[in-house]
């Protein structure tokens, strides 16, 4: 049977919310071993044996920090891969999985495809978006090595108990490296992450300030729901480049996204088409998002988001 | 100091794109320089503005029509540019990083080398990292802050949940930029006008001799289906919101 790996992104002690979705795609190709660079394996075996990960393999190298060293990080991947027989690594496509998984399909001299939005391991293909979100492109899978990156939410995370083993693996790898991180700075405001939630509430211009977005922090509470802003929000100032949802910000994928004052450009559904329901709340009956979601409100969203919140809460 | 910036020639974002074979898309659309490119474009324009010397040389991996975009980014201020030419359309990442990593080679040594984070075709996300274990130098990709202490480069990277994370990186080294780092930005006439008797040096890809070895193959593009009209709500804002909530809840089940 093949072994699929999977890099089990954590973040201050926890596994990121879109990994057990990750171990449900691989389970289809075989058994999963799922490699931990936080040396906190322990912790997380239970759980990630719920999922179908059979063995959990916990990368070390001497004193190296795989969190301040991201090129440290990439190759340890890669070698926990070689040493465990990995046919095909797969991970969490966000912006450190992206990182380490590019920095391990490098090491391994492996094809890369970022961002799938399926993955195949019967017909050895995978599917990602292309153009924007315009069109699907499958890719037809050589004999591999192969490292995936799997778009949160793509997957549905599948219970599948086993009992899961750890397996502590030390590494000597070079010491020395170019790049260092020296320091992380999170957000003051406990801005819940856009890329991991299962509901959006997304604020375009009309919202008129950043105070506006209140309204939709409020109605987000509601539903555990994270909040975006448009471009155009966030160019005019009222949000920070970081809840920017579209081309050229955070690629989205939740279950609900609900756009408010949106007029639905292409660059930003490049962002956010992947949603199951999209709802559009805007005062113009001819703003294009109505022709391109699967609900509308035709009306002010000053008048229907409040609306909204108290409907929910009741 | 000298700095190489990797430009690609894409459909604007906006452009209709029309698939016409297996793999294929209907050219006859307008193309633009990347635009994540142009984010490492205006950074090394920056840097040699403050440094007041300094050669900036962009690459571009496409076909003949591809000169545009370098002429848009000399029109921006870079020096001169190298075109690899071939008319393979949605070349695979590694192929463009290899004959970017040829075309950099036979010029001449690079103190930094700038592009976008990823192309808004084939979004693969993986061109500067190809590029870099071609030419054995360090990479750091989605690049929201750039600075050069001495020969350090400082960067900063979102990590998502709006975290930033800073880190230094020895040059020569290779910056994927993202939005947020600067603000392109657009040339006057005088700029266009002289930039079209800068020199684009033209090679051909196929003497490049790079082998296409890669273990995944684009295979099908199909466009993606929009949905239809939305099925818009009706009555007062109450009863509105009163049936999304009944729908989301009952029907889509979704909250």
């Amino acid at each position: 049977m093949s072994k699929i790996g999977v890099f089990i992104e954590t973040a201050d002690q926890t596994v990121k919310k879109s990994v057990p979705g990750v171990i449900s795609a691989a389970l289809q190709g075989g058994e999963v071993v799922g490699f931990i660079l936080d040396g906190l394996a322990e912790n997380y075996r239970e759980s990630l044996g719920e999922y179908g990960v059979i063995e959990l393999v916990s990368l070390a190298a001497g004193n190296i920090d795989f969190s301040k060293q991201p090129e440290a990080a990439g190759r340890a991947l890669a070698e926990g891969a070689k040493a465990f027989g990995i046919t095909s690594l797969l991970g969490v496509s966000s912006p450190i999985g992206n990182d380490l998984l590019a920095r391990a399909a490098m090491e391994l001299k492996a094809s890369l495809t970022l961002d799938c939005l399926e993955v195949n391991f019967q017909e050895n293909h995978v599917k990602k978006s292309h153009f924007s979100g315009k069109a699907i492109a499958t890719f037809e899978m050589g004999t591999g090595p192969h490292v995936i990156g799997i778009r949160p939410n793509s997957f549905d995370a599948v219970q599948n108990p086993v009992d899961c083993r750890v397996i502590d693996h030390d590494l000597d790898l070079p010491s020395g490296d170019a790049i260092e991180i020296i320091s992380v700075v999170k957000a003051g405001t406990g801005q819940k992450e856009l890329t991991e939630a299962s509901i959006i509430i997304t604020g375009g211009r009309p919202m008129g300030s950043s105070e506006n977005f209140k309204l939709l922090d409020d109605c987000a509470k509601t539903l555990d729901a994270a909040v975006g802003a448009s471009r155009a929000a966030v160019d005019s100032g009222y949000a920070p480049h970081s809840m920017q949802v579209g081309q050229t910000g955070k690629i989205v994928s939740p279950k609900l996204y609900i756009g408010c004052g949106l007029s639905g450009s292409v660059q930003h559904f490049a962002g956010m088409k992947t949603s199951d329901i999209i709802v559009a709340i805007n005062t113009d009956k001819d703003a294009p998002i109505f022709t391109k979601s699967d609900y509308g409100i035709i009306g002010d969203l000053f008048e229907v988001v409040p609306a909204l919140t108290k409907a929910l809460k009741e | 100091m000298r700095i190489y910036v990797c430009v690609k020639h894409v459909p604007d974002t906006a452009a209709n794109i029309k698939i016409v074979s297996d793999t294929g898309y209907d050219r006859e659309v307008k193309y633009v320089p990347n635009p994540y490119d142009e984010y490492g474009v205006e950074e090394a324009i920056t840097l040699v503005e403050k440094a007041g010397q300094g050669e900036i040389i962009a690459v571009c991996v496409g076909n003949e029509s591809s000169a545009n975009s370098l002429k848009s980014v000399m029109a921006m201020g870079v020096h001169r540019s190298i075109l690899v030419k071939t008319d393979e359309q949605l070349l695979d990442s590694a192929r463009i990083a290899k004959a970017l990593a040829k075309a950099i080679a036979q010029d001449e040594a690079p103190d930094l080398i700038f592009m976008g984070k990823q192309s808004v075709d084939s979004e693969g996300m993986q061109t500067p990292y190809r590029l870099a274990a071609e030419l054995g130098l360090p990479v750091v990709t989605g690049v929201v802050d750039f600075s050069m202490e001495g020969s350090i480069a400082k960067v900063q990277r979102e990590i998502g949940g709006g975290a930033r994370e800073t880190s230094t990186i020895q040059t020569p080294c290779i910056i994927g930029a993202t939005k947020g780092v600067n603000e392109p930005r657009f040339p006057k006439l005088p700029a266009i006008l002289k930039a079209k008797k800068k020199k684009i040096k033209i090679m051909d890809m196929s003497t490049l001799d790079i082998a296409d070895d890669s273990q995944c193959r684009l295979k099908n593009l199909e466009p993606v289906e929009e949905r239809s009209n939305a099925r818009i709500l009706e009555g007062n804002t109450e009863e509105m919101v009163a049936s999304l909530v009944k729908i989301l809840r009952e029907e889509e089940k979704v909250i």
